[in-house]
This record gives structure tokens, C-alpha cells and sequence, in this order.
């Protein structure tokens, strides 16, 4: 294989907003583009590529030519891979891509989305028809909700998971959350707080699920040229895979999800495997995505992902595989109901040491990112993204 | 009483059929001519061999829950119908199929109970929508 460019990822910036009724959503991305592009030292006259998913209240596709025309970018590049929630760790490895190709230098990735303002709370909502699919599942009550705990339901058949270890995910990203002031939940739980919360759809309970959050990320992605241009502290985008997963015309498995090959596919790409990974940001929509995921990715066997988080494993910054140390989708925020980007941002802050004190990764190395758009229960986009430390 | 006010499927030309086949009591399969495939939901084109010479099989109607969440509320749905029982059952022919559970204690359902469909109607003299029930054995 021929050596290839190194890509970096050059800004990162969280809204800290986790609810803004006297703000749009066009406004909440172009203040979060500006956040990354001053994080990285760079302006806006830099950017020359635009990456961001659908917005489903605007135009369908739409979206890029909406929010350059909005934002006034002059671009040469644009793409709107939506994968749901995990679209934004996908476009860090299309711009990366882009970038390789020569296409552009400066790749701006935003996403903003308000729905705590606009009402849309509840994952249980039966959503109108719109594709051939639904016709065969939203007429069941296919919802968001009852689509992940039939996943739960079933992994917790075939290997015995208890919803103990399920809420073991929650503590972990609550221990995490109470160190981060903009996080919408910061007081610690326990598991019996979570197994005692109330049941939402069987065998998940309310403290399993995600906030519903306004706000939203951006990324900056640049060339090694631009990287060298400029004083701010890169990480490097090591690897990406991504895969989509479906109902496989009936033989439907319901106990693993899209990572079991976007996984393999960006360590292959890294030359690095789970063992290498000091610190993890794993999609948490609810704590059965993570409890999946982690088997999926090879951080221990399929199966074996309820006794795993089990003990603290995943509490920075002493635990095995220190996750979501931001509080995450569960405690923190869920901007736009998209984790995905969140993802990605709070992986670089631990690379460049910059995550909150108390679980700050000593010496971070390698870190993952990782994201679930779509559903476990019927279909959904994986997106494996490995960040690494630059040592220049 | 019939389906509504919860949501009528959409039938279109690749799938009238299977709704149609509902109101006589009939759950069809998709097969493949061409490499055997038999799956659900219906499409034209078999999506493990992209063959067009695909039939439709009837099913037995039997077979045994795979997956299930019991859901206690859904907003826009008709008090009526809650709790609701969403589930996958695995028919004896091999797809899983997305559906409800019905007939039955939602609290009683559980993963490998054996099932069997019985159809629903609807406002729509060509669509009525195929659930499934407890099974004695």
C-alpha cells in the first residue's frame, strides 16, 4: 500500500446551548462553524469544502446549498451523506477522502438541530409513511423507542444481559456528566436508579434513553499543508469504515449492529486494533447501542458485553476503556437528536488533553469514535472513525 | 372494529397484492424462482439475486416470537389499542417479519412463544393487515 496524506482534524467546537428557543437553526450552525474555524486559527474565507446531513424540515438534499447560501461559503466541494445520527463521523472520513483526492484543503462539517424547542421529545411517536418500509413496520408502532428494545429484548435472550448491566452504561456516563458544566443531567446515578426508572418500552427504562437537546458541532478538516500552516494542536484521522446494516430480507439479526464491520474496516485501515484504543466515544442514543457496539468493534466477545461493563470498565480516567467522558447522548447532550458529531468532538478534546480534568485520559494515544444513525431494530448507518494523538 | 384510526398501510404496485391476499386470510411470501430465496417484505427484484422471476408463496402463518417490546404509550395512537405489543416473529418458513402481538396479556409475551396470524380489517376493501396471536400446541 503507497504511503497516503495525512488528514487532520484541525477545530472542534460544541454549542454549549443544550435548549435555544430565540435561535434558529441555520443560526445554531453557522455560530458552531465559527466556533471550529477560531479553534483552529482558520476563517471562513479558508474553507473551501461543506460537509452536512439532511435537515428533514428543509428541502430534502437541499440542505448544503441552503445553509453555504446561509453561512455565504464559497465552496468547491459539498456533501450530505446523512446516516441519521452517525452522518457526521461519516463525513469527517469522505472529507478526509476529499482531501486526498485533491478536491480541497479546508472541510467545515456542521450539524444544529432544535428539537427540545420544537417538541419533538418523544422517540414513541408513531412517524408518518413516508418510505415502501413503513407500510410493513410503522403500522406496527415502529418507533424509535420500540425499534432499540426489541434489540435489548433479544440480546438479553440469547446471552443472558440483565438490565443491571444495561444501566452500568448510565452510571459510567453519569459519573462522567456531574464534570461537565454545559451537561443537561449532572448529578450521578446508581443502577438501582436505573432499573427502577420508569419502563418506557420493555426492557428499557426511561434512564437507558438519551436527552432530547437543542445545540450542535462543528469539525474542521484539513490537508497536511494547512495542518503545517497553522499553530493549533491537529489530530490525525488514522482510519474510517463505515457499513450499513438491515433487516437482511428477513433473516433479520437483532444482536449486533453495522459496527461488527464499519469496526474492522477503519482498524484495518489505522493498522491498529481494539487493544490500541485509550480512549472511546461510542454512540449512546440508548445504553443497548453502547452494550452492542463495544462487543461489535472487538472490545470483548459477542455476548460478553453485559459482564464487560461491568466493575467500572468504562469510568475515566482508571477504567479499562474510559467512554463518553463528556456524559455522552445519555447525560450530556443529543444535539438535533444526532450524537454522532459529539462524538467525534469529545474524542479530540481527550487527544489534545483537553477534556474536563477529573477524566482527562492520561497520555491519550488513539482514540475512537464511533456512530449509529438509523435504528438497531430495523436499519442504520455504522461509522468507525480512529483519531490519533500528533506528535509534531 | 376495524385497523383505523391506526396508520393504513400504503399499498403500491409491488406490494397491493400482499395486502389484497390479507383480506382472504392469506399471509404471502416472496420467493425466488431463480436462487430460492423466500423473504418479506415483498420488492420486485429478489435481494439476495437481483432475479425478477420471483412468486409469491403462501405462508403457513405459524411460527414464534423472536423479538418483542411491550410499548404503554405511542403518541397519536388510539388509547384503544395500548398497551402495544411490537413485535419480530420468526415464521416457520424462516423470514421475520415485523407485527403485533394481540389476543393476549402483553405482560405473557415472551421471546420463542409460538404464534399464529390472524388479519385484521380495515376501511379499505383491498387491505386488511395481517398480526399475530398466541398458538396452542
Amino acid at each position: 500500500m503507497t504511503a497516503r496524506e495525512p488528514v487532520f482534524v484541525a477545530g472542534a467546537f460544541e454549542h454549549p446551548t443544550r435548549e435555544a428557543p430565540e435561535k434558529s437553526t441555520m443560526q445554531l450552525h453557522a455560530e458552531v462553524a465559527r466556533g471550529a474555524l477560531d479553534d483552529a486559527g482558520l476563517t471562513k474565507d479558508d474553507v473551501d469544502a461543506y460537509f452536512t446531513a439532511g435537515m428533514p424540515w428543509y428541502e430534502h438534499g437541499l440542505t448544503p446549498l441552503i445553509m453555504a447560501d446561509y453561512m455565504g461559503l464559497d465552496v468547491a466541494y459539498a456533501d450530505t451523506t446523512d446516516y441519521g445520527g452517525s452522518s457526521y463521523v461519516s463525513h469527517v472520513g469522505h472529507a478526509a477522502s476529499a482531501i486526498r483526492d485533491g478536491k480541497c484543503d479546508v472541510a467545515l462539517v456542521t450539524l444544529a438541530g432544535r428539537p427540545r424547542s420544537e417538541s419533538h421529545t418523544s422517540g414513541a411517536s408513531a412517524s408518518p409513511l413516508r418510505t415502501m418500509q413503513d407500510s410493513f413496520e410503522v403500522i406496527y408502532g415502529a418507533s424509535t423507542l420500540s425499534k432499540y428494545a426489541v434489540a435489548a429484548q433479544r440480546h438479553m435472550h440469547e446471552f443472558g444481559t440483565t438490565s443491571e448491566q444495561l444501566a452500568e452504561i448510565r452510571v459510567a456516563a453519569s459519573e462522567h456528566a456531574q464534570h461537565n458544566e454545559h451537561a443537561m443531567y449532572r448529578d450521578p446515578v446508581t443502577v438501582e436508579d436505573v432499573v427502577s426508572s420508569r419502563m418506557i418500552a420493555d426492557p428499557l427504562h426511561l434512564l437507558d434513553c438519551c436527552v432530547v437537546s437543542d445545540g450542535g458541532g462543528a469539525l474542521v478538516v484539513v490537508s497536511d499543508d494547512v495542518r503545517r500552516a497553522i499553530e493549533r494542536e491537529c489530530v490525525e484521522v488514522l482510519g474510517h469504515g463505515e457499513a450499513v446494516k438491515h433487516l437482511d430480507a428477513g433473516r433479520t439479526d437483532l444482536t449486533y449492529t453495522g459496527a461488527a464491520d464499519s469496526g474492522p474496516r477503519a482498524f484495518a485501515e489505522a493498522g491498529l486494533g481494539p487493544e490500541d484504543v485509550d480512549y472511546a466515544s461510542i454512540y449512546d442514543s440508548f445504553t443497548i447501542t453502547v452494550l452492542q457496539t463495544i462487543e461489535d468493534l472487538g472490545f470483548c466477545a459477542k455476548g460478553e458485553g453485559g459482564s464487560f461493563v461491568e466493575g467500572g470498565t468504562l469510568q475515566a480516567p482508571d477504567g479499562d476503556l474510559p467512554f463518553n467522558t463528556d456524559g455522552g447522548g445519555l447525560c450530556s447532550n443529543h444535539p438535533g437528536n444526532r450524537g454522532g458529531m459529539t462524538k467525534v468532538i469529545e474524542a479530540v478534546r481527550q487527544l489534545r488533553g483537553e477534556a474536563n480534568a477529573p477524566v482527562q485520559v492520561e497520555d491519550a494515544q488513539v482514540a475512537l469514535a464511533h456512530g449509529t444513525g438509523g435504528s438497531l431494530g430495523t436499519r442504520h448507518g455504522s461509522v468507525t472513525a480512529l483519531l490519533g494523538r500528533d506528535d509534531r | 372494529m376495524t385497523w383505523e384510526p391506526r396508520p393504513l398501510p400504503k399499498p403500491t404496485p409491488e406490494t397491493e397484492e400482499f395486502w389484497r391476499a390479507a383480506t382472504e386470510g392469506k399471509f404471502l411470501l416472496s420467493a425466488c424462482r431463480e436462487c430460492g430465496l423466500t423473504y418479506h417484505y415483498p420488492r420486485a427484484l429478489c435481494p439476495d439475486c437481483f432475479s425478477d422471476d420471483v412468486e409469491w408463496r403462501e405462508a403457513e402463518g405459524t411460527g414464534e416470537v423472536y423479538s418483542y417490546t411491550v410499548m404503554r404509550g405511542v403518541s397519536g395512537w388510539p388509547e384503544s389499542s395500548l398497551p402495544l405489543v411490537y413485535a419480530h416473529v420468526e415464521l416457520d418458513e424462516g423470514p421475520r417479519v415485523i407485527t403485533n402481538v394481540v389476543d393476549c396479556d402483553p405482560d405473557e409475551v415472551e421471546v420463542g412463544m409460538p404464534v399464529e396470524v390472524r388479519f385484521e380489517e380495515t376501511d379499505r376493501e383491498d387491505v386488511a393487515v395481517p398480526v399475530f396471536a398466541p398458538r396452542e400446541d
